[in-house]
């Protein structure tokens, strides 16, 4: 029997709640798949900047947009989509926040902590529009433990029948 | 649980005690608020510390730069003391440690201010 991917998704209103809301359910999922805490940590304040760009860049704070968060759990990792209704950007356009002119800017470090904190990270064209944030993280090995001594024996997604 | 600030003057300098969350929305702002309403009153030697800070985001690291540079416009000076892990690693990767003074004792931070 094959493995399924668990599929979630929310729509979340364009405030700044959505983002602890989006935070706090895409831990749920992470810890229930088995990640340590370190993890769950880096995971959790993706989302959240994922949450944030497309609160605040994507959708420019208006309240009549939509972000659309979605979550796939597969055999090997956990995916997240952040999708706002905003204009789209090209990652190459994102200043580096590390450049000795932009160390000392107000903003512009969600992007780079995202890339940071997952293992596989990019901004696709919205199939309604927008933006589309697409990031995973590996699941940690089934039965071994993960680094930080949490996780494990959940990680692979269970079986559907 | 939200951002909490109390501050205590040690001579010149303002000692801000956080605990709590720098995140987009009232904790980045209650920050703000602080760090303004210090310099409002003159006090312009000001240390952060964030032992019981055990989260901040990228709205949170906005605010402490934002409050590092409206220090150092008015010829002030902000330090930060006592860093969880958690935000070392963060002031670290994106090159923030480099800019700030960090102190790991308040006595030292304070003689620095002089």
């Amino acid at each position: 029997m094959a493995l399924t991917t668990k599929h979630l998704e929310m729509t979340l209103e364009t405030q700044v709640e959505s983002v602890n809301l989006a935070e706090e359910m895409c831990l749920r999922v992470a810890e229930a798949a088995g990640f340590g805490e370190d993890d769950c940590y880096r995971i959790g304040m993706s989302v959240r900047e994922g949450v944030i760009n497309a609160f605040h860049y994507g959708n420019e704070e208006r309240p009549e947009k939509k972000i659309h968060l979605a979550v796939d759990l597969t055999a090997d990792k956990m995916i997240i989509h952040v999708l706002d209704e905003g204009i789209g950007f090209k990652l190459s356009d994102v200043p580096d926040p590390l450049a000795e002119e932009n160390l000392l800017s107000t903003s512009g470090r969600g992007i780079f902590l995202m890339r940071a904190f997952m293992d596989e990270f990019d901004v696709v064209p919205g199939k309604t529009g927008g933006a589309e944030i697409v990031m995973s993280k590996k699941l940690p090995a089934t039965g071994s433990g993960s680094p930080n001594g949490r996780g494990g024996q959940n990680a692979t997604p269970q079986q559907e029948a | 649980m939200s951002l909490h600030a109390t501050h205590r003057d040690a001579g010149q300098v303002t000692v801000v005690d956080l605990s709590g969350k720098i995140t987009l929305g009232d904790g980045s702002a209650l920050l703000r608020k602080t760090i303004r309403g210090l310099l409002a009153d003159e006090r312009k030697k000001i240390l952060l510390n964030l032992a019981d800070v055990d989260y901040i985001d990228s709205s949170g690291i906005g605010e402490l730069v934002s409050g590092f540079t409206a220090v150092k416009n008015q010829t002030g000076d902000l330090k930060l003391l006592h860093l969880t892990k958690k935000v070392r690693d963060l002031l670290q990767i994106t090159k923030l440690y480099t800019v700030f003074d960090v102190f790991t004792d308040e006595g030292a931070a304070l003689r620095s201010f002089s």
